[in-house]
């Protein structure tokens, strides 16, 4: 007794062979969503009390990135500022603004402006601002370009294969520590080479290396043993 | 010849499958048991064993969601602890960083050499640096300078800083005033410590030995803006014109570098 049409052999042998498409495209998916902004919020403008804008007071004002975040050459954590730190101006300038009213309240009563952490790392992830920037990791080389920023957002994933691609091969990132704070760094080219120790760089491969050698960097095997960053 | 899916073959499928459950009924016992068509040396141990038997099919699935949900959870992710400066809902003020007992010193803090924590002798400023400046002292100094006194005093100190052009009611004094040139040293440090007049303090941003430093700086500014040609050793040149920046009134960027012959590829 026939209960299948022939056509069936055919159409269950492509059903097999598609199958391995459809399994093959569901894992493809799911690394695609994971590495999404729908995940990593990366780019993503978060709501904050105040629509503090790093564009205007970095590349319009030219404010260093250390006269607010004050601790980040020597701490693990760069510091977000008091109000008192807004104050220092805003006592002066822009008085009456409306966008300002949550700081001067918070100046009066003294409770803390409530920020939205953007570039937050998992808890399990141990991580040290001033290390990077005393090795010269610029501060856009992970935060992306800041100084255009209106609204604060995290340029990068924060997932662990970004931490590891530089990681793995430092001297493509490092810049001369005297750089770091600049936003406008660009990498060395034979148009516009940097001097370190009055040794021209016309690359940033050869500038890299020895970079890491002049600041002295543990080996590659050592910054992605698992416990240099999961401790 | 092509295979074809006879009622024969599934039956021959439904079988082995029938014959698995049927294991599991109880009314075999003491009857005849049928022929097992996979003999094991352990029956029990045979139990649901087929590739495709429903109840392993309905386990594995199970487990592959139950794992996939797993990945969901955030408990690693966000652990029960405090990053710095966290909320908190524990404490009215919402903190979870908490200010030390009043009268605490911490490692370090003790303060024991007032001259460098004051700037002043008694009620008066000194006049004298607490530690030796050297090159390096300046250089620092210059550092924590154009951050956080530039911004209102200018990079040379005239007080034509980029934020009281926005909009201040009286802009700073600038340095090389008859008034600074003379103020002792300990006076510059008393003001970064505490302020004065509409200049809030900066002891909370700049540390201790970095304000000496500024202030070593500022006399270094206030001598370079005072000085003669005669001041310059012989064989120094002294640049004649302001540096350029390739966008104007942003501090951030560096001043183009002049007079560098373009790096050419070796041919």
């Amino acid at each position: 007794m026939q209960i299948f049409h022939r056509s069936t052999n055919t159409l269950s042998r492509a059903t097999i062979y598609g199958a391995i498409f459809v399994v093959a495209a569901l894992f493809w998916a799911a690394a695609a969503i994971q590495r999404s902004p729908y995940v990593t919020y990366a780019g993503v403008r978060r709501p904050q009390p105040v629509p503090f804008s790093h564009q205007h007071h970095v590349a319009g004002l030219g404010i260093d990135c250390r006269y607010c975040h004050t601790s980040v050459e020597t701490s693990s954590f760069a510091g977000i500022p008091p109000t008192k730190t807004c104050m220092n101006c805003h006592a002066q300038i822009w008085t009456n603004a409306a966008l300002l009213e949550p700081v001067r309240e918070s100046y009066k009563s003294g409770k803390s402006l409530v920020w939205t952490r953007v570039n937050d790392l998992p808890d399990f992830a141990y991580f040290d601002h001033s290390i990077h920037i005393n090795k010269g990791v610029g501060c856009n080389t992970c935060h992306g370009p800041v100084d255009r920023m209106p609204l604060m957002y995290n340029q990068a994933s924060l997932q662990m294969e970004w931490c590891l691609e530089c990681h793995r091969a430092p001297e493509k990132h490092l810049r001369p520590r005297d750089q770091v704070f600049n936003m406008r760094y660009e990498e060395p080219s034979s148009s516009k080479p940097v001097e370190v120790d009055g040794k021209e760089y016309t690359d940033q491969l050869s500038l890299g290396t020895d970079l890491v050698k002049k600041y002295k960097l543990r080996t590659v095997t050592d910054i992605t043993s698992c416990s240099t960053c999961h401790r | 010849m092509s295979p074809t899916f006879s009622a024969d073959r599934f039956s021959a499928i439904f079988r082995k499958s029938e014959s698995s459950r049927a294991r599991l009924e109880p009314r075999w016992r003491g009857e005849s048991k049928p022929k097992d068509p996979y003999p094991t040396t352990d029956s029990s141990a045979h139990r649901g064993k087929g590739l495709c038997g429903l109840k392993a099919c309905s386990t594995l699935a199970w487990f592959t969601i139950l794992l996939a949900l797993a990945g969901c959870r955030q408990d690693m992710h966000d652990q029960p602890r405090f990053k710095p400066l966290a909320e908190s809902d524990f404490y009215s003020d919402l903190r979870s960083a908490r200010p030390p007992v009043e009268g605490t010193v911490a490692r370090g803090q003790l303060r024991e050499d007032s001259y460098l924590y004051t700037g002043k002798m008694g009620n008066n400023p000194g006049d004298y640096m607490p530690f030796p400046v050297t090159t390096e002292v300046l250089a620092r100094g210059q550092q924590r300078y154009d951050i956080y006194c530039a911004p209102c005093h200018s990079r040379v100190g005239d007080g034509n800083g980029v934020i009281p052009s926005r909009g201040f009611p009286r802009k700073p004094p600038s340095y090389h005033i008859e008034r600074l040139r003379k103020a002792p040293l300990g006076y510059f440090f008393d003001v970064i410590t505490n302020g004065f007049g509409s200049m809030p303090d900066y002891s909370s941003q700049i540390e201790p030995r970095d304000r000496w430093a500024i202030v070593a700086y500022v006399r270094a500014l206030q001598l370079s803006q005072d000085a003669t040609a005669a001041d310059v050793p012989a064989g120094q040149k002294v640049p004649s014109e302001p540096p350029r920046f390739e966008e104007l009134g942003s501090g951030a960027t560096l001043p183009v570098v002049e007079n560098k012959p373009a790096h050419e590829e070796p041919k």
